[in-house]
């Protein structure tokens, strides 16, 4: 049957509730990608309706369509490239005066809007009251209430998005944001202009595109050189000369003057739609506020929901690691009865297994962490932590919103860097970046608790909390440091809009939770299975190595000299035999095994890199070790377990014996830890940093910088050590 | 008076916002404008930013913003 498709996008202000309407509309079937050139996420869903085919955008939430920030840019090039069908602008109805600001300029546009008004039962039990008809009638555009957590209201919405599509409708005039005299002579002067030099060039509405021309608009300015060639300097001429005129008439930028015009119309609305009733009610979010950002108790509940976060994450998160743990080595071991001995099985257990294996089992960490960092942004909490946090984070020179992603560093610094979008401005956003990745990530902790674990017995947590310790003060210095150098220049505004706090919906929290674990997913599927395989080809080869003994010939004499002596021994000895036996043949084994490590091309290219890390205390094996965690920082564990402990057995006691027994130190140790945290962002970070800065200079700059650094500081904490416990 | 010179609790009125460039123009766009009338909610335990409530809802604003904005106080 043919299918009519229809493009409908969703724009509103961040915390109206869109992202709730979007997934109640789209459920599971999401995709989530990002807009092309730019790293802002995008969203996307198919459903069908009422026989349409209906493809459904979600648009970054802004407040108004302002070019300033990479969303309002993303959110206006949508709406004036792409024209989809109809532009829903969903609008919390309890803060109904600002959002209209965001729904004039959609109209300016001159785009089919409908309005979705959301939460209007919140809004009425804060004793404000709507005429929906009304302001639908003043505006010309069909409103429809929507409850997005309680599911109502949507199908409606769709119906009237489909008939809007539909329809040929056309903006009446007068519904217009009208301005004063001296702006509309301005506006219809330079729209005439523009229509009798660039008629049919330019693909927006021309009345907008002078509005934007008074406004100063850096993009649209671009476009219309791009669009109108020669023509473009007579319109940017005559833009520039109303420009001026209304700067000399107004002693202010038009810019302001509109936006202040706006915000005048809207109050005319405002007052004709709007009843608000004058009782005092109890505003719980505002009671709940009073205390999580009170002067005394404010800073000690901050603490302890973050200790809470960790303590979640890592202690509840041991159980299904253990299930997981124990699964793959059945399936391994299962695996190793069924396949034949060869080349093949040796690649699928040991290069394929076991490397996406040792990452497989932080997945019930990162679920647990992102579910909480879901949790602090869907109540509204986490602007309270950038509220709380930004004078401390404007001392590091930047802005309270920057904590939110150094603090999602601590589960994965791929999303962290992503979650930098939030900010507007760029140096803050690539300071954000470059000190993001010494956050320490759960992929580093496995390393820690392996080393630490080995090394420090009952005081191997004070130890990793003195290295994450380590990473934030690291991270100030460095952010101070680029701040007054690199990246100097004037703050970014903190205009930060505190939601009211609000009871998530599992639904949300879940798709968050999934969305963002996902990305870890999709890294452990292709890099990190690329590279076990890359660690377990160069350790696995040259199969032929020219051993120092034979060793199966050596197995075979214990064996044999064992033999005779169980067969005349009497029970108890002869137990105690067969133990020693089995011990001089597992011992003969392990030697092999690491003989084979040591002689094949990464233990030949451990060696040539070693001298470099031997100054720190770490040998060859933990060289290249760190050598492959470059690929992701989690296979620094599973490569020393190929090197260090080889009785074949990935687990951490066994790695963690064979680490005591190798001529490591704790002191080696606690700098290999050190390195392990600073040195260079692992690839999948790289990759999320080249696109966040859309650059492949401050990636290497965040490489050289965290290397150097990661040896400095390790050199320091080994040598220096060595003199302080000489 | 500027706005960073109010105290918790007090309500005044935008006589003018000063600052230039996006600063400016992204506190008129929350709807920060000569003639809003503005409350101030409370100061952050570290005394910086400012939250306040314009047009029924909460936003804040650093103490260095708020002294771009010259406010009047309403009884």
């Amino acid at each position: 049957m043919y299918q009519k498709h229809l493009s409908i996008a969703l724009a509103g202000n961040p915390n109206s509730g869109k992202t709730t309407i979007f997934n109640n509309i789209t459920g599971t079937r999401q995709k989530v990608g990002n807009w092309p050139g730019v790293t802002v996420e995008k969203k996307e869903g198919h459903i069908k309706k009422s026989g349409y085919d209906l493809k459904i955008i979600d648009l970054p939430g802004t407040y108004s369509l302002t070019p300033f920030s990479i969303e309002e840019i993303v959110a206006r090039n949508f709406v004036l490239e792409e024209r989809p069908d109809v532009v829903i602008d969903i609008i919390d109805a309890s803060n109904l005066e600002r959002s209209l600001y965001l729904a004039t300029q959609l109209r300016e546009i001159d785009c089919k809007v409908l309005f979705a008004l959301n939460m209007a039962d919140v809004a009425q039990t804060r004793g404000i009251k709507i005429d929906a008809e009304k302001l639908s009638e003043l505006l010309d555009v069909p409103v429809v209430f929507t409850i997005g957590n309680k599911n109502k209201g949507i199908d409606t919405l769709l119906e009237k998005a489909i008939e809007l599509a539909e329809s040929n409708y056309v903006i009446p005039i007068k519904r217009r944001v009208k301005y004063s005299k001296d702006i509309e002579d301005s506006i219809s002067k330079l729209e005439h202009f523009i229509e009798s030099l660039a008629k049919g060039a330019l693909p927006y509405n021309p009345r907008w595109t002078a509005i934007k021309l008074l406004e100063d608009d850096k993009i649209i300015k671009e476009r219309i050189q791009q669009k109108t060639g020669k023509n473009s300097r007579k319109i940017l001429e005559e833009a520039t000369a109303q420009r001026d005129f209304l700067v000399d008439r107004f002693d202010d930028e038009p810019e302001i003057v509109m936006t202040d015009e706006r915000y005048g119309f809207i109050a005319g609305i405002i007052r004709e739609v709007l009843t608000t009733s004058t009782r005092q009610r109890v505003d719980i979010s505002r009671n709940v506020d009073l205390v999580l950002t009170n002067r005394f108790v404010g800073f000690p509940i901050f603490i302890f929901f973050i200790w809470a976060m960790f303590q979640l994450t890592f202690s509840l998160g041991v159980y299904p690691m253990e299930w997981i743990d124990s699964g793959i080595k059945l399936f391994s071991t299962s695996l190793a009865q069924v396949l034949p001995d060869n080349i093949f099985k040796d690649f699928l257990i040991n290069g394929v297994i076991a490397g996406v294996g040792s990452v497989v089992v932080f997945l019930p960490n990162i679920l647990i962490l992102f579910f909480c960092i879901s949790l602090f942004e869907d109540t509204g909490y986490m602007s309270r932590a950038a509220f709380l946090m930004d004078k401390i984070m404007h001392l590091i020179g930047l802005h309270g919103k920057s904590f939110i992603p150094m603090l999602m560093g601590f589960g994965c610094n791929v999303p962290a860097i992503m979650a930098s979008r939030t900010l507007e401005s760029e140096k803050d956003r690539i300071l954000t970046i470059l000190i993001t990745p010494f956050m320490s990530c759960s992929a580093r902790l496995p390393v820690y608790i392996i080393l630490a674990g080995a090394f420090f017995g009952v005081r191997a947590g004070s130890v990793i909390f003195g290295i994450y310790i380590l990473g934030i003060i690291l991270s100030i210095i460095t952010g101070r440091l680029f701040r007054s150098t690199l990246l100097k220049g004037v703050d970014a505004p903190f205009v930060m809009e505190l939601p009211p706090y609000r009871i998530p919906m599992i639904k949300s929290l879940l798709i968050h939770m999934w969305d963002r674990s996902k990305l870890f997913l999709k890294k452990m599927g292709g890099i990190i299975l690329v590279g076990s395989v890359v660690v377990w080809a160069l350790s696995a080869f040259p199969r032929n190595i020219p051993y120092s003994i034979n060793y199966a010939l050596e197995m075979e004499r214990v064996k044999t000299s064992f033999q005779t002596e169980i067969a005349t021994a009497h029970e108890p000895e002869k137990a105690v035999l067969t133990q020693q036996r089995d011990l001089a043949v597992a011992k003969l084994a392990r030697a092999m095994k690491a003989e084979h490590a040591e002689k094949s091309f990464m233990g030949r290219i451990g060696k040539v890199v070693a001298p470099i890390f031997e100054p720190l205390g770490i040998d060859w094996r933990g060289s290249v070790a760190l050598l492959t965690g470059f690929v992701a920082k989690e296979i620094v564990v599973s490569t020393m377990g190929i090197l260090y402990a080889a009785d074949g057995n990935e687990d951490s006691e066994a790695l963690k014996n064979a680490l005591l027994s190798s001529d490591m130190t704790p002191l080696g140790a606690l700098a290999m830890m050190v390195f392990v945290l600073l040195y260079m962002p692992c690839l999948a970070t790289l990759a999320a940093i080249k696109r966040e800065t859309a650059s492949w200079k401050w990636m290497t700059f965040s490489i050289s910088y965290s290397t150097i650094l990661a040896w400095t500081a390790a050199f320091i904490v080994y040598q220096g050590g060595k003199i302080i416990w000489a | 008076m500027l706005l960073s010179e109010m105290k918790a609790k007090q309500t005044a009125r935008v006589v003018r916002v000063g600052g230039n460039g996006a600063l400016r123009r992204r506190i008129l766009e929350m709807g920060i404008l000569k003639g809003s009338e503005i409350y101030v909610e409370k100061y952050a335990p570290l005394k910086d930013p400012v939250e306040l409530i314009v047009k029924g809802y909460h936003v804040s604003l650093r103490v260095g913003e708020a002294a771009q904005i010259t406010v009047e106080l309403v009884k």
